[in-house]
């Protein structure tokens, strides 16, 4: 059966689809299809998704913050803040947080980004999880960062030409 | 002065700053953030490094004043510095604060002296160059003029 948009969206094992509908969704409602216990198709009333890009930016720093927040409203999305990992890890404890894509910074005050991304794989966030390092990291450190249960790496500063085709790669894995 | 010459200086003035490396291509993405939903959006994130870097070369000023310097609080401040000052794209200031965070690495703290009065000098030049540039646009937005876009032939 081909899924259509909606599923895609609801169905939490499968972000990355939900992410391209996300970013690219077309303004038409789209039609909902039901499948009957026969295997037919039968249209039913045509529902409009409306959802934008959630995401968690995780900076000891305002004014980076403050950046990547703007960065992810310019790509149509909406974010939440936390000023260290600590935070990051409270934010999901009640196990109702649902972000799509966690931005992640390394070197934080409370927890780190490393020890952050950690836990919150042991909690089964299944959120993609982007670390955000310096240029002064070396290979070792990035690689740790990596380890830790990161989906991809960039170097500071962000930008809207990193992260956009960084999203769209993913979403092609 | 004349719209024309204003934006014109405007212009030349940006230029400078990119030519005298106070500024890197991080600004350029900063100004490409603002838009009609978003106007004052890079005067807002430049305002917050302002009052985050006086504070942190505040802390910074009385670490290193202490007898014995704690070169673990030294370096958050370097690095937090060093972050906020890429994000904007002071990369005279980020420069410094890379060099200064070498000397806390190697607990040199007449090194780490040397480098706070640097990165203060490097700091307070882009302050008082942005506060400039924003007068320059207020004066153009103020005579009914628009900002021109920033054309870098170079």
């Amino acid at each position: 059966m081909q899924e259509d948009s909606y599923t895609l969206i609801t169905n939490t094992k499968k972000h990355t689809h939900a992410l391209e509908h996300l970013l690219f969704e077309e303004k038409k409602p789209k039609m909902a299809t039901t499948s009957t216990s026969t295997g037919d198709i039968k249209k039913t009333k045509s529902v409009e998704v409306k959802k934008k890009l959630n995401v968690l930016i995780v900076d000891d720093d305002t004014v980076i913050r403050k950046l990547h927040e703007n960065i992810i409203k310019s790509i149509g999305g909406i974010s939440q803040t936390a000023k260290n990992g600590e935070e990051a890890v409270n934010i999901h404890r009640d196990g109702n947080a649902s972000f799509d894509l966690i931005l992640m910074d390394k070197e934080m005050p409370e927890r780190d980004g490393l020890s952050a991304t950690k836990k919150l794989r042991e909690m089964k966030v299944t959120s993609m999880i982007i670390g955000v390092t310096t240029l002064a990291d070396n290979e070792e450190e990035r690689k740790a960062f990596m380890e830790a249960g990161l989906n991809h790496c960039l170097a500071k500063p962000l930008s809207k030409a990193k992260i956009l085709p960084l999203i769209n790669n993913l979403m092609d894995a | 002065m004349e719209l024309v010459q204003m934006q014109k200086s405007l212009q030349d003035y940006t230029k400078s700053l990119f030519l005298d490396g106070v500024l890197d291509s991080q600004f350029l993405q900063l100004q490409q953030l603002q838009d009609e939903s978003n106007p004052d959006f890079v005067s807002q994130v430049v305002t917050l490094f302002f009052q985050d870097s006086d504070r942190i070369l505040n802390d910074l000023s009385l670490s290193l004043d202490q007898q014995v310097v704690d070169f673990k609080k030294v370096d958050p401040h370097v690095h937090q510095l060093k972050g906020s000052s890429s994000s904007i794209g002071a990369q005279r200031v980020k420069n410094a604060c890379v060099v200064f965070r070498s000397f806390c690495e190697q607990q040199n703290v007449e090194g780490c002296h040397r480098c706070l009065q640097q990165v203060k000098k490097e700091y307070y030049l882009v302050k008082n160059r942005l506060e400039t540039l924003f007068k320059l646009e207020q004066q153009i937005v103020a005579s009914g003029g628009m900002i021109p876009a920033m054309e870098l032939g170079f």
